[in-house]
């Protein structure tokens, strides 16, 4: 049976009102045998048989019967469209996000619907149209900016640093900007150096950003939705290879809370902690993993800044063991500061530094092979949680 | 590059530099127009009158793609004394500025704007709060003409927690909400884009207002300013484009920096008009035309002949890049004070001694506020944390001491 796992969002006045599902539902877990020792290799096959959502089965709270089946783009759609019903002050800019429909279908119908106006296309000029979006939210309009991909995101860096981010606290509070930043990053298929890029790692230490990473329609839809209503800027991060996935949500309104991770799996022998794509490489891998006997406890953290320091920590509490599994590169990652917190807050919980999978240090190339070599693969993730809870490292 | 420099003193609008005119046969000029003026009235206002008389403005204006303005302008008695008083005050709080960085009360970066006074009143004459400002960082006077006091200034120069952004912005980062004053930028040339934005949002909201985007010399050649122009010209916003030229950028000459220092021409599609700026009654004008233009027919540039005695900032001399002659010629020729307290006199609205008493006033006025701002506290350590988000995240951080104490971010 589900169990609905209720923790506090870490930030209690950012959830407000809303009608919000709890965000930490989780798959149908069965393990038996409450006591695994960490570091026996249990090869008792009679544990764990439906340890990891099988085809139908999703995070989502909904029976086969309820909720609609959606693609993940198109859970962003809604999100944005059931707030642009809403709220007449929210409105899009970006490249091609009107009448093209947008370059990942994330907001097609929505010009036909709004207007020109509320979903603007813009010329090439990041830089200008991000600080557009950003004077606007000054005012009071909460702007949605599309980056095409990500990575053309780096030409408004001064804009989303100095002017969204920092804009709160140089004027001793008088202006709040509400503005969302949104697009696909991430590595794809071949697309390039400059186009897989994670930008997560360049701004995650501007002060007053918020950034949150979806990675299934549910999630992706919800966040979209909190990120729109927040008075802080939010930096939503896509991913190029999700925007396909298919779920089933349910069919009534909901938000999800920015600051909170979601528990994934339960589990007792480790935590892993990852996001946006690398949350299915790890499901993959602990589909493996728990037919070995292991029992992982899977937390995709969502929340990039700032981290849910409550939920981590409470899984820390459990395990002992943490792995971090992300795209970012290992030099300046989101690991890396994720690492940092983990030994600044649970030093006395862990039983081994905490561990991190990240992609090389290297531009990705264009090569099939070489780009695989510089992803963390699932193959990978299985023989470092191994390692781990073999007491090899 | 000396007759660049003798354009400075006589402000010929026109790109031609034929016959430089002498400064002296331009005050005969002035003081003509003037005089025939107040001839035919006959008669000396009082101070607080308001009865609109017209004002030749002597400069001829210079129009891109746009018919230019008329000469004359409306002006009236109380209108003039108010640009007196208020240049005024503005000229002292930037020279009170001035000593108080050299007595170290003011730090890092001070970017002061006396010379250029004429810009910010002017345009605030032709405007109204409904209508939105963003500049760069010469922006103290540009924050008392939206509305700020002294007060809020100094201290925040002074990093008191009385100051307009609560002594955590600083110079640079003077904001007004109520006023519709965005700033305050740091980063030269990003403010255009925020302006076009600010722009965008009074377009969506149909409300009947523009918004100016104020920039200087040295920031006309920056892209996203061409950026700005595109989407503005593009989709009609209400904005328009103010560049302040003071002929340096920090320490680079406008003939050095831009291959066209024709910064009115630079909009291209874009209609420009150039401005006398030391004259406030032209720059009144100018932006009134402005702003018809831009709620009716687009953005619109327009550039703001005026010059800064000081230098770039406190850090520079000022004098290593242009003759001290220079300084001191355009402060006797085209002063913006000088200039209205010649009309003022010129048409017996106030006397000498008048004058000198608004002039006591406003020292004492600024010397008040110095005095209570220096009295103002530190802000309290635990605002280090205040206002990096808008509601809680419980985000944590080190104490400000940096011991074990965590604390979350309010």
């Amino acid at each position: 049976m589900a169990q609905k796992v209720l923790v506090p969002c870490s930030s209690s006045s950012s959830c407000g009102n809303v009608q919000f599902s709890p965000s930490r539902v989780h798959t149908q877990a069965i393990a038996f045998g409450g006591g695994l020792s960490q570091s026996s290799s249990r090869k008792n096959k009679s544990l764990a048989l439906k340890a990891v959502a099988a085809k139908g089965e999703t995070s989502a709270p909904v029976t086969a019967k309820s909720g609609h089946e959606i693609l993940l783009f198109d859970a962003l759609r809604e999100g944005l469209e059931e707030e642009m019903a809403r709220d007449p002050t929210v409105c899009v800019m970006g490249e091609d996000v009107g009448h093209y429909g947008g370059s990942y279908k994330v907001t097609k119908g929505l010009a036909e619907k709004f207007g020109d106006l509320r979903v603007l296309d813009t010329p090439i000029c990041e830089n200008s149209f991000t600080g557009m979006g950003i004077g606007a939210a000054m005012t009071g309009l909460r702007t949605v900016v599309e980056g095409m991909n990500m990575g053309f995101l780096l030409l408004a860096y001064n804009q989303i640093s100095n002017n969204a981010g920092m804009l709160h606290y140089t004027s001793g509070g008088q202006f709040k900007i509400p503005v969302v930043i949104r697009g696909p990053g991430g590595v794809g298929k071949q697309l390039g150096a400059e186009h897989s890029q994670r930008l997560e790692s360049y701004f995650q230490s501007v002060p007053g950003l918020q950034m949150v990473a979806c990675s299934t329609p549910y999630n992706a839809k919800g966040l979209m939705k909190a990120a729109i209503r927040s008075d802080n800027p939010v930096i939503l991060y896509e991913h190029v290879l999700l925007y396909n996935l298919k779920e089933r949500i349910p069919d009534e309104e909901y938000v999800l809370c920015l600051e909170e991770a979601e528990l994934v799996r339960p589990g007792k022998d480790i935590t892993i902690l990852t996001y946006s794509r690398m949350r299915h490489f790890v499901l993959q891998a602990a589909k493996t993993l728990v037919e070995r006997g292991y029992d992982p406890e899977i937390i995709d953290i969502r929340s990039l800044k700032p981290f849910d320091l409550f939920t981590i920590g409470n899984s820390i509490k459990k395990t002992h063991k943490v792995l971090i599994v992300e795209e970012c590169m290992r030099t300046g990652g989101i690991g890396a500061s994720l690492r940092a917190a983990i030994v600044d807050n649970f030093w006395d919980f862990l039983d081994g530094r905490p561990e991190c999978l990240s992609s090389q240090d290297v531009p990705t190339p264009y090569a099939a092979t070489l780009e695989d070599a510089t992803v963390v693969q699932p193959a990978q993730i299985i023989v470092k949680v191994e390692q781990m809870l073999q007491g090899l490292i | 590059m000396a007759r660049w420099r003798q354009r400075l003193l006589s402000s010929a609008c026109s790109s031609s530099s034929s016959s430089a005119a002498a400064p002296q046969a331009l005050l005969r000029l002035a003081s003509s127009a003037l005089s025939r003026q107040s001839s035919s009235r006959g008669f000396a206002a009082a101070p607080d009158d308001t009865t609109p008389f017209v004002v030749d403005i002597p400069v001829p204006y210079a129009g891109h793609r746009c018919d230019p303005p008329e000469q004359r302008v409306e002006t009236s008695a109380k209108e003039l004394v108010d640009f007196f008083k208020v240049m005024y005050v503005m000229r002292r709080m930037e020279i009170a500025a001035d000593s108080l960085y050299k007595a170290k009360f003011i730090r890092g970066f001070c970017h002061l704007y006396d010379g250029q006074e004429a810009v910010c009143v002017g345009m605030e004459a032709a405007l109204t709060k409904e209508d939105a400002i963003i500049t760069a960082y010469r922006d103290h006077c540009t924050h008392i003409g939206r509305g700020g006091t002294v007060l809020e200034v100094m201290a925040e120069l002074m990093g008191r927690k009385s100051g307009c952004s609560l002594g955590k912005g600083g110079s640079m980062h003077m904001y007004n909400k109520e006023g519709n004053f965005y700033g305050g930028n740091g980063i030269v040339g990003a403010q255009t884009a925020l302006g076009a934005g600010l722009a965008f949002a009074q377009k969506y909201n149909k409300q009947n207002a523009v918004s100016l985007a104020l920039y200087g010399d040295g920031a006309a050649n920056q892209g996203q300013l061409f950026e700005a122009m595109n989407i503005s010209a593009l989709w009609d916003l209400p904005v328009i484009f103010v560049c302040e030229n003071n002929h340096y950028g920090m320490g680079t000459a406008e003939w050095r920096s831009a291959k066209s220092p024709e910064y009115y021409k630079r909009g291209d599609y874009v209609p420009g008009l150039k401005i006398d700026g030391m004259d406030v009654l032209a720059v009144k004008q100018g932006v009134r035309f402005a702003k018809e233009h831009a709620l009716t027919k687009g953005p619109i540039v327009l550039e703001m002949d005026t010059y800064r005695y000081h230098g770039h900032s406190m850090s520079d001399p000022g004098s290593t890049y242009r003759t001290r002659e220079e300084i001191s010629g355009v402060r006797q020729e085209r002063d913006p004070i000088e200039r209205v307290r010649k009309l003022l006199l010129a048409k017996e609205i106030v006397t000498v001694a008048d004058l000198k008493n608004l002039e006591k006033q406003a020292k004492a006025e600024v010397d008040e506020a110095v005095n209570q701002a220096k009295e103002g506290g530190q802000p309290e350590t635990h605002e280090l944390f205040t206002h990096v988000h808008v509601k809680g995240l419980k985000q944590l951080a080190y104490g400000p001491d940096r011991k074990e104490v965590i604390v979350p971010l309010p």
